[in-house]
């Protein structure tokens, strides 16, 4: 019941949220000194086919007007068409889409089945070698710029080793289109081949966005571990004979994950701000290399686009954290 | 005066806080004298096309560029631009978010809210996804990547001071100074705000940090002061053509990008331990 009652109210802050968002990117996107109806015209359009061009496109009407029929159009999942591609906004993000969730999911997989293991390690063996490398690791994984990580990345083991393939995401054909993840349709369609492939060329954009999460996750899984070893329950399960490894890898862990629950929300900020980046470095053909590319050809509706959909994406998994937040930790469903 | 001696020595005792603080000392001695500490400070406007990406030796510590300026030299340049960069979005996002948060906190109701859900706002969106769109919108320029940094930083601030605030709330010296009739302004500004200075110490630390590394990713982007500043994350974007022969040029301006924020970070770790008596005793029984 007092999840219900969560999940309506924090649905109820949605709306406003995601409006205020909506005022805020339409403001900055409409804001642009540069014309970008007569970038799309073309050199040789006289000055008579620009208006008619902006007429045709609606921007000559007032803004609040254009922000009406923007939401409205929002709410039919239509967010208009983008200046550069002439597509359908949706569809261009719609196909973009799996390439990012690729590898974000991948970046995610991999720093937490990384990185609260290395966490919890971190925090029984304190103060040994591990834990300090480890703290070198977290300290260093939240003061490199992902994109440097990215390029060095790419000379070492690309450019100077040939271990891996320097960007894209395939080279050659890609696998049947099933669900648009090479991995996945790659591995149903048994391409074994393809699937090699698609997965070097996943390893560095992967790893590089994954290095800040991981310090991240470790940093917060430690400090969570150390924190409940201390309890009184963790005394009690001691004295009651159970075995460490239970102890610790059930109910220490089950309680320390309370906060790394918290922070995967986070995380999931870091990831999908590091993705802009590092799909530029990588030349990923992801949403983060369609933002930066609408960005610098000023396609201010694609630019909204994005920004809608972030935002939006970041609000529901929110949610979804507080969510799991009630479920993982026993006490909160109680209170 | 006295306060201050007392973190600092503090600071001194911790090994990584006293890192951060060197680094940070390295940084603003690069930049103050950068002029006499570097071996061709005329490289960040002149040319010398016969020089072009020679690799580190004696006469070039860091190498040489693609227009055969001297890497080093550069860089030492940067760091002003860093600082400047750092210094005044952190501070524009002081001026900004504390006094929101101020406000927010100490009264209650629709105003409180509302400020509180155009904070939220702001924070709905990853900070370099919106910093690039706003950066972008008005143009590549120093002043404009420091507008975006601080128009998107703010919000942080605002939060941190609103749940301090509001912590603080129930306090008897708050209630007692309130009771003898204390201006809002009074009580907020004179009394709430001294006691609540150490998060937003620690807050504007890090703040500092994830300001330089996201102007640095903007600079890379090609949003950032337009060449032939000496940037950092443009320099990096540069250098990338010319890899992997030319590694020294994309390799030197990273490096800087890291220490500098690890220094931040370090120092902000070590002050939230020796500000924040709360967390240093629990972190002293945790590290044994």
């Amino acid at each position: 019941m007092r999840l219900l009652a969560l999940a309506l109210h924090r649905l109820l802050w949605f709306m406003p949220t995601l409006l205020g968002l909506l005022v805020v990117t339409f403001v900055i996107s409409r804001i642009i000194p540069a014309d970008p109806v007569a970038l799309v015209a073309g050199e040789t359009a006289t000055p008579a086919q620009v208006e008619a061009l902006r007429r045709d496109l609606g921007y000559d009407r007032p803004l609040p007007v254009q922000f009406v029929h923007y939401v409205a159009g929002l709410v039919r999942g239509d967010m208009g068409t983008s200046l550069f591609t002439r597509r359908p906004i949706v569809d261009d993000l719609l196909h973009r889409l799996p390439a990012t969730i690729e590898l974000t999911v991948v970046a995610m997989l991999v720093s937490v089945l990384a990185g609260i293991p290395l966490g919890v390690l971190s925090a029984l063996w304190r103060n040994s070698v591990l834990d300090h490398a480890l703290r070198v690791i977290t300290v260093s994984g939240l003061a490199i710029a992902s994109f440097w990580l990215g390029i060095m990345l790419q000379l070492l083991f690309a450019m100077r080793l040939g271990w891996t393939p320097l960007n894209g995401r395939l080279q050659g054909f890609p696998p049947r289109d099933l669900t648009g993840f090479y991995l996945l349709d790659a591995a149903l369609t048994a391409d074994w081949g393809t699937f090699a492939a698609a997965l070097q060329h996943l390893a560095l954009p992967a790893a590089t966005l994954a290095f800040p999460a991981l310090a991240t996750l470790v940093r917060f899984t430690r400090a969570g571990v150390l924190d409940v070893m201390q309890s009184n329950f963790v005394l009690y399960e001691r004295a009651m004979g159970l075995p460490r490894p239970l102890i610790v890898w059930k109910y220490i862990l089950r309680s320390a994950l309370t906060s790394t629950v918290t922070q995967i929300g986070l995380l999931f900020g870091i990831l999908l701000a590091g993705a802009v980046v590092t799909e530029a470095v990588f030349d990923w053909p992801g949403i983060g290399t369609y933002a930066v590319n609408s960005i610098v050809r000023s396609d201010y509706n694609a630019v909204m686009g994005f920004t809608v959909w972030a935002g939006a994406i970041f609000i529901v998994v929110n949610l979804l954290v507080d969510i799991a937040h009630t479920l993982v930790d026993p006490r909160e469903r109680t209170t | 005066m006295k306060t201050a001696w007392f973190v600092l020595s503090r600071l001194a005792r911790d090994r990584s806080a006293l890192l951060g603080l060197v680094l940070i000392a390295l940084l603003v001695v690069a930049a103050a004298l950068a002029p006499v500490l570097s071996t061709h400070p005329d490289d960040v406007f002149e040319l010398h096309p016969s020089e072009r990406l020679r690799a580190p030796s004696g006469a070039h510590w860091l190498g040489t560029d693609r227009m055969g300026a001297d890497v080093y030299s550069r860089l030492l340049f940067g760091a002003r631009i860093t600082i400047l960069i750092g210094i005044i979005a952190v501070g524009a996002s002081l001026a900004i978010g504390v006094p929101i948060g101020l406000v927010a906190g100490y009264y209650h109701g629709w105003l409180s809210d509302s400020l509180m859900r155009v904070s939220d706002i702001f924070l709905a969106v990853p900070q370099v996804v919106l910093a690039i769109a706003i950066a972008q919108t008005l143009g590549p320029s120093l002043p404009n990547v420091i507008l975006a940094l601080s128009v998107t930083y703010w919000p942080w601030f605002a939060r941190v001071v609103y749940a301090e605030t509001r912590a603080l709330e129930k306090e008897i010296f708050v209630e007692s100074t309130a009771a003898l009739g204390a201006s809002p302004w009074r009580l907020t500004v004179l009394h709430v705000l001294p006691n609540i200075a150490s998060p937003i110490i620690v807050r504007a630390s890090i703040g500092m940090g994830f300001t330089i590394l996201t102007a640095a990713a903007l600079g890379f982007l090609g949003l950032g002061p337009p060449p032939p500043t000496p940037e950092w994350g443009r320099t990096i974007a540069e250098s990338r053509e010319f890899l992997p022969d030319a590694w020294w040029y994309a390799t030197a301006p990273g490096l800087a990008i890291f220490l500098t924020v690890m220094g931040f970070n370090l120092l902000g770790d070590g002050l939230r331990d020796v500000l924040d008596p709360r967390l240093r005793r629990s972190r002293t029984a945790r590290d044994g």
